[in-house]
């Protein structure tokens, strides 16, 4: 990747610096990544209350009473919800992190690929946890 | 990755040395000076001035010593009164234009020159600017419509001409772009600043009829959305305007003509 770009490279390419410029030309995409990216960081702003004051509160309860608190049909719903906005958001930031620093095409493309992987894994085994807790009498 | 350290040819050794004679009123300028006639590294030179006999501005400094003490240091300037955008530098860490930036504005201790960051060195304190120019040539910087022209002027309400305040001022003399990291980075795609207010400046003219066309040009993750609003477009800009507001401005309008 020409991070540099100066009238030497356009030069020696003989190209035309508008060739350089103009690129691939647009992708036609991006208002969707930017617009889901607010509206995941918004319901964390709320999610992310909810489950602080909910975790404050099991500061001192025994394992039974923290049980008995995830099982409740609205904390586990909340916490799925949580997990999966959570999960969501963090691909979202992390492929504008690999797309800004990393200039290798193919490390970013692996990064890329392997975030959204681990997302999904991440993201349905913390569903799992909670709907086990939720579902086991 | 991300490059954080300088290759090895472009790490600055330390230059000459050109002490002031009985000055009344001395300042010490040092200027990063790199030739592309030599195979040497970059180099700071360090010139003694005396203010009592100088201009008010660093580009009356920098005209000093290129006609009294150093005639190798090579700028660029034209107009000396912040109009054409040729004399943006990076002074004391700050980029902006240097014949509209005050020496006593310049806090105490040395003036650090250096050319626009981030950019391909021509000689001294010039950058190449070729691919910022192109990638304002292809926004398509003027107007554009699809009804035939008019036997006159095309007509604009006060009240759509006061939507152009803030960004005709634009000089592009690039010192925003430069100051963004995004553009340090992925400058090679993404538009940067200058070049998205000035795209915004189209995009909001009432006499413009391919807006349509403008937004999905700029829709991109990289032409439009490396911008993370890191502000120093706005911090740095010598002509007061606010580029990152224009950038929000253009995003807004992205969502806006889709569904939430």
């Amino acid at each position: 990747m020409n991070l540099r770009v100066g009238t030497d490279d356009v030069r020696s390419q003989l190209r035309n610096p508008m060739k350089l410029a103009r690129g691939l030309g647009s992708a036609k995409s991006g208002v969707e990544h930017w617009w889901v990216q607010r509206l995941t960081a918004a319901a964390l702003v709320v999610l992310g209350i909810w489950f602080v004051i909910t975790v404050l509160g099991l500061l001192h309860a025994d394992y039974a009473a923290a049980r008995a608190t995830v099982a409740k049909p609205w904390n586990a719903l909340l916490l799925i919800v949580f997990v999966l906005t959570m999960f969501w958001h963090a691909v979202l930031g992390l492929q504008v992190v690999v797309e800004d620093y990393v200039h290798t095409r193919w490390k970013e493309v692996v990064l890329l690929v392997a975030i959204k992987f681990l997302a999904v894994l991440g993201a349905l085994a913390g569903v799992l946890a909670v709907l086990r807790v939720a579902l086991t009498p | 990755m991300g490059e954080f350290t300088l290759p090895r040819n472009s790490k600055i050794q330390p230059g000459k040395h050109y002490p002031a004679k009985d000055a009344k009123k001395p300042r010490t300028f040092r200027i990063y000076r790199w030739s592309p006639d030599d195979d040497k590294n970059p180099r700071i030179d360090t010139y003694e001035i005396d203010l009592a006999a100088c201009g008010p501005m660093v580009l009356d400094a920098l005209l000093k010593i290129k006609n009294e003490i150093d005639p190798t240091l090579s700028l660029r300037r034209s107009c000396r009164e912040g109009i054409c955008g040729s004399c943006a530098m990076n002074i004391d860490g700050t980029n902006t234009l240097a014949c509209i930036c005050a020496i006593d504005s310049v806090a105490s201790g040395d003036v650090k020159i250096y050319p626009l960051p981030h950019m391909p060195v021509v000689k001294d304190i010039i950058p190449d600017l070729t691919h910022f120019y192109a990638q304002y040539a292809s926004i398509k910087p003027w107007i554009r419509t699809q009804s035939p022209a008019p036997g006159k002027e095309r007509l604009q309400s006060p009240e759509d001409r006061k939507k152009l305040d803030g960004l005709y001022e634009c000089i592009l003399c690039a010192c925003c772009s430069t100051s963004c990291p995004s553009y340090w980075w992925n400058g090679d795609k993404y538009l940067g600043p200058a070049i998205l207010l000035q795209a915004y400046r189209w995009i909001v003219d009432s006499r413009d009829e391919t807006t349509g066309e403008r937004l999905d040009d700029l829709e991109d993750p990289f032409k439009l959305y490396r911008c993370h609003t890191i502000m120093n477009c706005t911090r740095t800009c010598p002509k007061g305007l606010n580029p990152a507001k224009a950038i929000a401005e253009i995003k807004k309008l992205m969502v806006e003509r889709r569904s939430a």
